[in-house]
């Protein structure tokens, strides 16, 4: 069966990157005695698919996963036993199962909504001019790896947060191969890497 | 990055505020060390908070792992840090510290944390920012603790202690600590020397941890409730030390006074108070616990990502340069049963894939062949490697790797040594070049593409001819491999240096020079040029470190914390390690390295290490050491015991302990009204020393 997992990623494990993540979740599904299944081949690896790659360092609040198991469970069952399988800063908040035959998560994705608090030692001077500056930019030049791309079309949304003076939305585009990073829009607000913290707030899928 | 390293964290703590409140506080008898300036976790993880994202791998430095133990600072009656002094990446998976992380945390009235040297990028950053060595596990200072235990597991990590202490902010030598700091302890193989590191360590617990911890908890948690009581001046650290010199198996350098001959040999060691153990011999377990099962899983991918059980302690083969061959024994095996359970019990509690059966001669386990049977039975299907390490060259082995097999088909490692019968015979691991051509054809037929074998160079009174048999010999197993499996045959060559260790047969030997090793790693690296061997060595800079601070004296000390202050760090780390640094140093100090190297050694010499004992007695070393001369092997001695002193030391236990579990052979004589035996003669060696043979029937 095919299940879907939204967890939060808090704390200690937002220093955890992509890859070891992957690791961890397979980790924790053989601590849960939740029946991961594996690729076929010479390397057989359980089959997990991320949704998305949560940049280090981010907290997040709505991270996707989808997990093939190789025998059926029932979804409450999963949730039970998977919790108190998982390292504190890991909470599964949803359990839902899909569709095997339904595309990739990845594929799906359109964009990812960034929340970022500026910490005291930040500067929040005219946050809302800088915001303004920015989504009335008609391009944004920026190198990235060497690469010169343009940011300005990746940003779908930069406000100021209702009701919080420090506090910035972001709405970037997240498809594959064109996926906008809350660091390189920080870098053109002079807002340092250390000077915030963000967290993802939602991830959007094609047909949500 | 450069590390500015002569600049503790806390510059001249007597005379900033700090201080002055700690004076105050310590007026008012608060507690054992109450420093009201340390950071708190808070403070910490909010700096930590600003530097992580501009380290590599900043998984390191948070904590947070499953299986992890938090607990309740203020109930903990005695807190210990436990430190690993190299990066987290290496020390997380060591087992020694995790069966003592499993010790205290079992205890009520105990707590333990645990720390890892920051990466130079971390720790640059951290001494920008003030930030001390803290505990991952409640990110309070290390400072703060009343314990903290290294692990010196070997030598090249001496200097990372060095720079451990100075990222917790508190004096490097244990003369200069008072008692606002906390105790410092060492434990681990190379402590069985520990006199280079005697300056720098409070005090260290030789042989097996597992009992002696809670010995010296008990001291520290009494201290502590009797200071309370009284006038806080009156505590003295040096009575705190006493009580824990008196623990058999502690040494606390302090309470010993060496005197040194004309030639800068050792005179006499003498213990300075009544009722200390000179020679102090080591501690061991009459049974082996039972092994940790909840290892903790790291958040990021480190080194060894498994789970470790130890099938059996201590080797009864007495390879002659083997360290740990020496000072382990008595052999002590782990039933099947109890194996098996605990594997179980590890992969379940950590969902790890892979699975080490440690031990340091698997093929000696006495039930090696059930033992694999079970452990396949019970983990067919589940995508588990198990490694079964350091087998014996002969094709049972083969068999057993083969029910073993990975999925992933690693390699296949041997460790042959030597390629010469007369070198074989020296260093008393016997095995023929057949033997090793059998096993090697086998390992290559049943679809194994690589081999890994293991060498050393340096042995005593080795030749070019000794070094050309190496070459011959890999040349024959990749040449009779491809006989059975084809051109795709790869063969490993991995050959170190020998360093004559402590507490061997081979202590009295003198190094192999500079100059005759690199000789013989030339003659290696041109005549193994074959584009499917790969050939590996140990640079002499390494090997000469390893036998300065593994051979040294008390004068070792201030080398060493010359060294570091000139930058020596991450000893262990070739591309970290600064010969140039430890060349100044021993300059500085006026001392002529080659003293601790290259000097032959006097038969009746007293070593460094004579008052810290494993309880093999000198006698035997030297005796062994005399037919190593001869050229005569001696078996294993689980078919004839050769009388190493381990059982008379340990005739008690062993008396109460009796059967199977223990390789040594049982004692069957009344127990003694008292057993003050020595197992050190101060007496020259003797050849045809049959005292001990009273206690082994």
């Amino acid at each position: 069966m095919r299940i879907r997992i939204t967890f939060s990623k808090q704390g200690a494990l937002r220093y955890t990157g992509h890859l070891d993540l992957h690791k961890l979740w397979e980790r924790a599904a053989r601590r849960a005695d939740i029946p991961l299944a594996y690729t076929q081949g010479f390397h057989p690896t359980p089959r997990i698919q991320i949704a998305s790659a949560l940049p280090l360092g981010f907290s997040s609040r709505c991270e996707v996963a989808d997990f093939f198991l190789s025998a059926d469970l029932d979804v409450a069952t999963i949730s039970s036993k998977l919790q108190p399988a998982l390292p504190s800063g890991l909470s599964v908040l949803n359990v839902e199962s899909v569709d095997e035959r339904s595309p990739a998560l990845q594929t799906q994705l359109i964009a990812a909504d960034y929340e970022v608090t500026l910490l005291e030692s930040a500067d929040a001077s005219n946050l809302d001019l800088r915001l303004a500056a920015l989504t009335d930019a008609p391009t944004l030049p920026r190198v990235k790896r060497d690469k010169a791309y343009d940011l300005r079309p990746q940003i779908e949304e930069l406000s100021l947060m209702a009701g919080a003076e420090k506090k910035i939305h972001m709405r970037l585009a997240s498809r594959a191969g064109d996926t906008g990073r809350p660091e390189e829009v920080l870098a053109e607000l002079n807002l340092a890497i250390e000077d915030v913290q963000v967290e993802r707030a939602q991830l959007i899928f094609k047909d949500s | 990055m450069r590390v500015a390293s002569d600049q503790p964290i806390w510059p001249n703590l007597k005379n900033c505020k700090a201080h002055r409140l700690y004076i105050q506080a310590r007026s008012r008898q608060i507690h054992i060390r109450y420093n009201p300036a340390m950071l708190t976790p808070a403070h910490i993880e909010s700096k930590l908070e600003r530097i992580l994202l501009k380290v590599q791998k900043p998984g390191r430095y948070v904590g947070g792992e499953f299986n992890t133990t938090v607990k309740d600072w203020h109930s903990a009656r005695a807190r210990v840090a436990l430190v690993f002094p190299d990066i987290y990446d290496i020390g997380v998976s060591n087992v020694g510290l995790k069966i003592l992380y499993d010790q205290i945390n079992q205890r009520d009235d105990a707590l333990a944390e645990r720390a890892y040297l920051p990466w130079t990028d971390m720790e640059a950053l951290m001494r920008r920012d003030g930030i001390p060595l803290y505990a991952l596990e409640s990110k309070r200072p290390l400072s703060g603790f009343d314990l903290i235990g290294f692990t010196l597991p070997y030598e090249t990590l001496y200097t990372n202690a060095l720079n451990a202490l100075d990222l917790i902010g508190i004096p490097l030598r244990s003369a200069d600590r008072d008692e606002t700091h906390p105790i410092i302890i060492a434990g681990g193989h190379s402590v069985m020397n520990p006199e280079p590191m005697h300056a720098f360590m409070d005090a260290f617990v030789v042989g097996e941890g597992e009992e002696v911890i809670h010995d010296i908890i008990n001291v520290i948690q009494q201290f502590k409730v009797e200071t309370l009581n009284v006038e806080r001046s009156t505590f003295n650290r040096d009575e705190l030390l006493l009580a824990l010199a008196k623990i058999p198996g502690v040494y606390v350098p302090r309470f010993y006074q060496v005197s040194y001959m004309d030639d800068n040999t050792i005179a006499h060691v003498e213990a300075l108070a009544e009722g200390l153990a000179n020679p102090v011999v080591k501690r061991v377990v009459a049974h082996l616990p039972p092994p940790p099962t909840k290892f903790i899983v790291p958040n990021i991918e480190i080194v060894h990502n498994r789970v470790s059980v130890e099938i059996m302690r201590g080797c009864t083969r007495g390879c002659r340069f083997c360290h740990a061959g020496m000072i382990t024994r008595p052999v002590r095996e782990r039933s099947v049963d109890e194996i098996v359970a605990a594997a179980e019990a590890a992969i379940k509690s950590t969902g790890f894939e892979e699975l080490a059966l440690m031990s340091l001669s698997s093929s000696d386990y006495s039930y090696v062949v059930e033992l694999v049977n079970a452990i396949s039975a019970k983990f067919e299907g589940k995508k588990l490697t198990v490694s079964l390490p350091s087998l014996r060259i002969e094709s049972v082995s083969v068999d057993l790797m083969d029910s073993l097999r990975d999925r992933r088909g690693s390699g296949f490692t041997l460790a042959p040594e030597a390629a010469t019968e007369r070198m074989r015979n020296i260093i008393n691991k016997y095995v023929s070049d057949e033997e090793i051509l059998n096993t090697t054809r086998a390992i290559y037929s049943r679809g194994w593409t690589t081999i890994k074998l293991y060498f050393m160079i340096g042995h005593p009174s080795e030749t070019l001819e000794d070094v050309q048999a190496i070459v011959d010999l890999c040349k024959r197993v990749l040449a009779e491999g491809r006989k059975v499996a084809g051109m795709k045959c790869k063969l490993n060559v991995g050959v170190s240096t020998f360093v004559p260790k402590s507490h061997t047969p081979f202590q009295w030997v003198a190094c192999d020079t500079r100059d005759s090793v690199l000789d013989k790693q030339g003659l290696l690296k041109r005549q193994l040029r074959d584009k499917n061997i790969k050939l590996s060595w140990t640079k002499p800079e390494d090997t000469l470190l390893e036998a300065w601070l593994s051979r040294g004296d008390r004068r070792l000390s201030d080398v060493i914390e010359s060294a570091w202050k000139r930058g020596a760090r991450f000893d262990a780390w070739g591309d970290q390690m600064n010969f140039n640094a430890w060349m100044q140093a021993f300059a500085e100090h006026g001392l002529d390295h080659t003293f601790y190297t290259y000097r032959p050694r006097r038969t009746d010499e007293i070593f460094p290490w004579d008052h810290i004992t494993a309880a093999v007695r000198k006698n035997f070393l030297f005796q062994d050491f005399r037919q190593s001369l001869e050229g005569q092997i001696r078996v294993d001695c689980r078919l004839n015991c050769f009388a190493c002193g381990i059982l008379p030391t340990f005739a008690n236990m062993r008396r109460d302990h009796p059967g199977e579990a223990w390789k040594c052979p049982d004692v069957k004589s009344p127990r003694k009204a008292s057993n003050q035996l020595s197992v050190i003669s101060d007496q020259l060696p003797v050849f045809t020393d049959q005292s001990h043979l009273v206690v082994v029937e």
